[in-house]
C-alpha cells in the first residue's frame, strides 16, 4: 500500500474550509487540521475577540476534525499577525493610504507562517478552503522546475484569486485549492452530503480583528494620538472646513464631508504631512493610470516590456483593461483606457491575463 | 480507540487498571441502590460505600471517618482550601492562606478566590529552582491570622517531591492547618497521613488507574471545615450528594491496587526515567532537566529545552506516534510558560520548551529507546526551523 500525501488543511471552523477537508479526505489524502490562533482585541472578560478564531469557531473546527476522524492542533500566531498584519493596518491609515490587512495576511500569515509549520510537519501541501485553482504547467521538453498558475475560480462571485495574488511559485508548488472547481451553491450542497455540523455564518466582509466592525473606533483607539482633526483644502491650497481625521473618508466620498461649493465636491486625496484633505470637483476625481510599489509577479519572472492585463483596483472592482508597464524598484505603471474614480492608495491592484493571475501591485499615493 | 501511539503522559491520566473496572461493575449493572435508603437496597450500597472507605482510611493510616470521598482531585482541593479557610475565619477569625507558585491550579484558583471576594490575604512562599519549599521561608511565612497552608505533596509538572513532614512539624508549633494535594504523589507516595503529618489530605482515582470522577480528601479529626457542596447529610454533612457508589468502589480498590504493588512498580519506573532523562541529556544540547534530580516521582522526566516551541514538540511528537505534554502547552493555540516554570526563576526561551514524559504500568523498555531516538532530530529540526523564521 502506498503512503499516503500529507496535507494540512487550514480550518477555520467554517463552511468553506470544513468540505476543502472533507473533499481532501475523501480523494485519500492523510489530512492533519491545523488552525491559527490570531490576534485579538482584548475583551472585558479576559478574553479576547477575533471573529476567525473565536472559542466558538475553534470549538466548531475541533467538531468538524473529529467528525473526519483526522488530527487537529491550534497554533499560535498572535504576535506576529499583531505586529504585520494589524499594526500594518494602522500605520498604513495614519500615513493617509487605505491598506487592505487580507492581502498582507495571506502574504505573511497564511502563505508563509502557516505554510512553514505544514512544511515542518512534513505535509506536502497546505490546503485552504479559497476559492481559487492552482494549476501546474506541462514541462517543456522535461527542462526546469515545474511551473505553476494561480487562476480564478470557477464561481466568479465567490472569486477569491485577489488576495491570493501574493503567492509566488515557492507557495502554488505546495498549495491545494480544493474548492476551487465548485460553485458556492455546490459547497453548501457538499456539507450537507458530507454532513458537517457547520451553521451557515452569515458572510461577513469586515475584517476579522475587528470586534464591532468599526474600523474608525478602532483606529482611534489604538492609532495612538496620530489621527487628528484638520483642514479641508482644494488643491490650490483654500481651506474650506474641517476633517475630523484622514483614515474616515474614502476616495471619491461626497456626502458627509461638510464642505459645499458651486458644484458637488469630492475627497480626491490626501496630504498626510500637513493632515489635510483634499477635495475637488468630479473632473479633478479619479486618474486614467496610477503607480504601484511592492510589484510581484506569480511566475516569478519580472516583465521586461509593457504588456495587456485586466486590472482589478479593489476586491470587489471588475476587471479593466489596462497597459503594465514594468519599472526599476518593484514598481510599474498602470495606464488605463478611460479614468478611474476610485482609484485608492493602499488597495492592490491585481493584474490578470483572463482567468490566470499574473501578479500585483500596492497602490501608491499620489499627491494631489 | 485503537493506536500505535506511544503513551508516556501517565501524569495527566492512568488506564483503568482491569481489575478496578471488574470492582465497580456489580454497582453499573446490579446493585444500584442510593446508599442513604433505609431498605435492603440501600443497605447493600451503603456496605460497598462503607467498605471503600475502610480501605481507603487503612491505607492512609487514618480513622474512616477521617474521608470524606469527593468528584476527584480538584472538589477535594476545593473542599480544604475554601471550606478549611472559612472554618477558620469562623472560628478564630483567620484571614491568611499561604500556598506556593507550584499548587496546582485547583489550589491556587481557590486561594485567589479567598482573595479576591472573601476577604482573605495570601502569601505565596517563593520556593527553590529545584522546586523545594523551605522550611524557613514557610515559618517566616506563618501568621497568628494564618487559616492554612497548602503545599502540593508532588508537583505534576516537575514531579518535585515535597519534605511534607519537615512542614507539617512547622505548621503544627504554629497551630496552623497543613493541606496538601496528594493527586499527582498517590500513585507512587507513601500516603500514611501519620507519618506525613499532615490535616488535610487530596486524592483523585484517575492517577491511579481508577476511573475519572471520584477522589478523596483526608480530613484529620477535630479540623474544622464548612461545606463547599451543601445539601443531604451525607459524608458527614460535609459533602452532599448522593454516593457514586460504583466509582467510589473502584477508587478505593485502584488505591489498594497500587499501595500493594507500589513498590515493584516504582523501582521499574525509576529505571524507565532514568533511561530517558540520560538518554535525553546526552543527545539534545541546550537541555535541562526541571524539578529536583533527586527527590522526585520514580515516573516522572521532565525537561526544558531553550529555542523549541512546547506546542510545536507536542504536535511533531504525537504525528510520531509519541504522547507527551507541555507546562507550555496550550490547546487552543494561546501558548505561556507555566507560571510553575517561571516561579523556578526559568527564562521564556527556555520556559516554552517544557517537555514532560511520565512513564506507568504499560510503558516498556521499547516505548523509552523510542523516544530517545527521535527526539534529538526533531529538536534539532524544530531549532533550525526557529532560527529561520525567527
Amino acid at each position: 500500500m502506498t503512503k499516503k500525501i500529507r496535507v494540512v488543511a487550514a480550518m477555520s471552523g467554517g463552511v468553506d474550509s470544513s468540505v476543502a477537508a472533507a473533499l481532501l479526505v475523501e480523494q485519500g489524502f492523510e489530512v492533519i487540521g491545523l488552525m491559527m490562533r490570531l490576534w485579538g482585541e482584548p475583551e472585558a472578560d479576559g478574553g479576547v475577540h477575533n471573529r476567525c478564531c473565536s472559542p466558538d469557531s475553534m470549538a466548531q473546527a475541533r467538531r468538524v476534525a473529529e467528525q473526519l476522524n483526522i488530527p487537529f492542533y491550534a497554533v499560535d500566531t498572535q504576535q506576529t499577525f499583531k505586529s504585520k498584519i494589524v499594526d500594518f493596518f494602522i500605520d498604513g491609515y495614519v500615513s493617509g493610504v487605505t491598506p487592505n490587512p487580507c492581502v498582507e495576511c495571506n502574504r505573511h500569515i497564511r502563505w508563509e507562517f502557516l505554510l512553514n509549520k505544514a512544511l515542518s510537519l512534513e505535509a506536502d501541501y497546505l490546503a485552504t478552503g479559497h476559492y481559487a485553482r492552482v494549476r501546474a504547467l506541462t514541462l517543456p521538453q522535461g527542462e526546469g522546475e515545474r511551473q505553476y498558475q494561480l487562476l480564478k475560480a470557477i464561481d466568479s462571485h465567490k472569486d477569491q484569486s485577489y488576495v491570493l495574488s501574493v503567492m509566488g511559485q515557492a507557495q502554488l508548488k505546495h498549495a491545494l485549492f480544493p474548492l476551487g472547481e465548485y460553485t458556492k451553491p455546490q459547497v453548501r450542497e457538499l456539507a450537507r452530503k458530507f454532513n458537517l455540523p457547520v451553521a451557515e455564518r452569515p458572510e461577513s466582509q469586515d475584517l476579522c480583528f475587528l470586534a464591532d466592525g468599526n474600523y474608525r473606533r478602532f483606529l482611534t483607539q489604538y492609532g495612538g494620538g496620530n489621527i487628528q482633526a484638520g483642514p479641508i483644502i482644494r488643491t490650490d491650497g483654500t481651506v474650506l472646513g474641517q476633517h475630523q481625521g484622514l483614515p474616515f473618508y474614502t476616495i471619491g466620498q461626497r456626502k458627509g464631508i461638510g464642505v459645499s461649493g458651486p458644484e458637488p465636491l469630492y475627497v480626491i486625496g490626501s496630504r498626510p504631512v500637513e493632515n489635510a484633505l483634499v477635495v475637488g470637483t468630479l473632473d479633478e476625481l479619479g486618474n486614467d493610470r496610477l503607480t504601484v510599489s511592492r510589484a510581484h509577479w506569480v511566475s516569478g519572472v519580472m516583465p521586461t516590456e509593457s504588456f495587456q492585463a485586466e486590472v482589478k483596483i479593489r476586491y470587489k472592482a471588475p476587471p479593466i483593461s489596462a497597459t503594465i508597464t514594468p519599472l526599476p524598484n518593484q514598481r510599474a505603471e498602470v495606464a488605463f483606457s478611460q479614468r478611474l474614480r476610485d482609484i485608492t492608495p493602499g488597495q492592490a491592484a491585481v493584474f490578470y491575463n483572463g482567468e490566470v493571475v499574473l501578479g500585483n501591485g500596492i497602490i501608491e499615493r499620489e499627491t494631489p | 480507540m485503537v493506536t500505535n501511539s506511544i503513551y508516556l503522559d501517565y501524569a495527566a491520566t492512568t488506564p483503568l487498571d482491569p481489575r478496578v473496572l471488574e470492582a465497580m461493575l456489580p454497582y453499573l449493572r446490579d446493585d444500584f441502590g442510593n446508599s442513604a435508603s433505609v431498605h435492603s437496597f440501600g443497605r447493600a450500597a451503603e456496605k460497598a460505600v462503607e467498605g471503600a472507605r475502610r480501605t481507603v482510611a487503612e491505607i492512609l493510616n487514618c480513622a474512616p471517618d477521617e474521608i470524606i470521598f469527593t468528584s476527584g482531585g480538584s472538589e477535594a482541593d476545593n473542599l480544604a482550601v475554601r471550606g478549611g479557610a472559612l472554618a477558620a475565619r469562623e472560628k478564630r477569625g483567620a484571614r491568611h492562606t499561604i500556598t506556593t507558585p507550584i499548587e496546582h491550579e485547583a489550589v491556587l484558583a481557590t486561594a485567589h478566590q479567598l482573595q479576591q471576594h472573601f476577604g482573605f490575604e495570601l502569601t505565596e512562599v517563593p520556593v527553590e529552582p529545584t522546586g523545594l519549599v523551605s522550611g524557613a521561608a514557610l515559618e517566616k511565612a506563618l501568621r497568628p491570622d494564618t487559616a492554612l497552608v497548602s503545599v502540593i505533596y508532588a508537583n505534576n509538572e516537575i514531579g518535585t517531591i515535597q519534605p511534607l513532614a519537615e512542614l507539617a512539624e512547622i505548621c503544627r508549633a504554629h497551630k496552623v492547618l497543613l493541606h496538601t494535594d496528594a493527586v499527582q504523589a498517590g500513585s507512587q507516595l507513601e500516603l500514611d497521613v501519620q507519618t506525613l503529618g499532615v490535616d488535610m489530605l487530596s486524592l483523585g482515582a484517575h492517577k491511579l488507574y481508577g476511573p475519572k470522577g471520584v477522589g478523596a480528601l483526608y480530613v484529620r479529626q477535630g479540623t474544622p471545615l464548612l461545606p463547599t457542596q451543601t445539601g443531604g447529610a451525607h459524608e458527614r454533612g460535609l459533602r452532599a450528594g448522593t454516593a457514586n457508589v460504583a466509582y467510589i468502589v473502584g477508587f478505593a480498590e485502584a488505591l489498594r491496587l497500587t499501595a500493594e504493588e507500589r513498590e515493584t512498580h516504582n523501582q521499574r519506573f525509576a529505571q524507565l526515567r532514568e533511561y530517558l532523562i540520560a538518554g535525553i541529556l546526552s543527545n539534545v544540547p541546550e537541555c535541562r532537566v526541571t524539578g529536583h534530580r533527586l527527590e522526585r516521582l520514580p515516573n516522572h522526566a521532565s525537561f526544558v529545552l531553550r529555542h523549541v516551541n512546547g506546542n510545536d514538540l507536542l504536535m511533531h511528537l504525537d504525528l510520531a506516534g509519541i504522547a507527551a505534554s507541555s507546562g507550555s502547552a496550550c490547546k487552543t493555540g494561546d501558548p505561556k510558560p507555566s507560571g510553575v516554570l517561571l516561579a523556578l526563576g526559568l527564562e521564556p526561551e527556555w520556559a516554552l520548551g517544557s517537555l514532560r514524559l511520565t512513564v506507568g504500568r504499560g510503558t516498556t523498555e521499547e516505548h523509552v529507546e523510542r523516544v530517545v531516538r527521535l527526539l534529538p532530530k526533531m529538536v534539532e529540526k524544530l531549532r533550525a526551523e526557529n532560527l529561520v523564521h525567527a
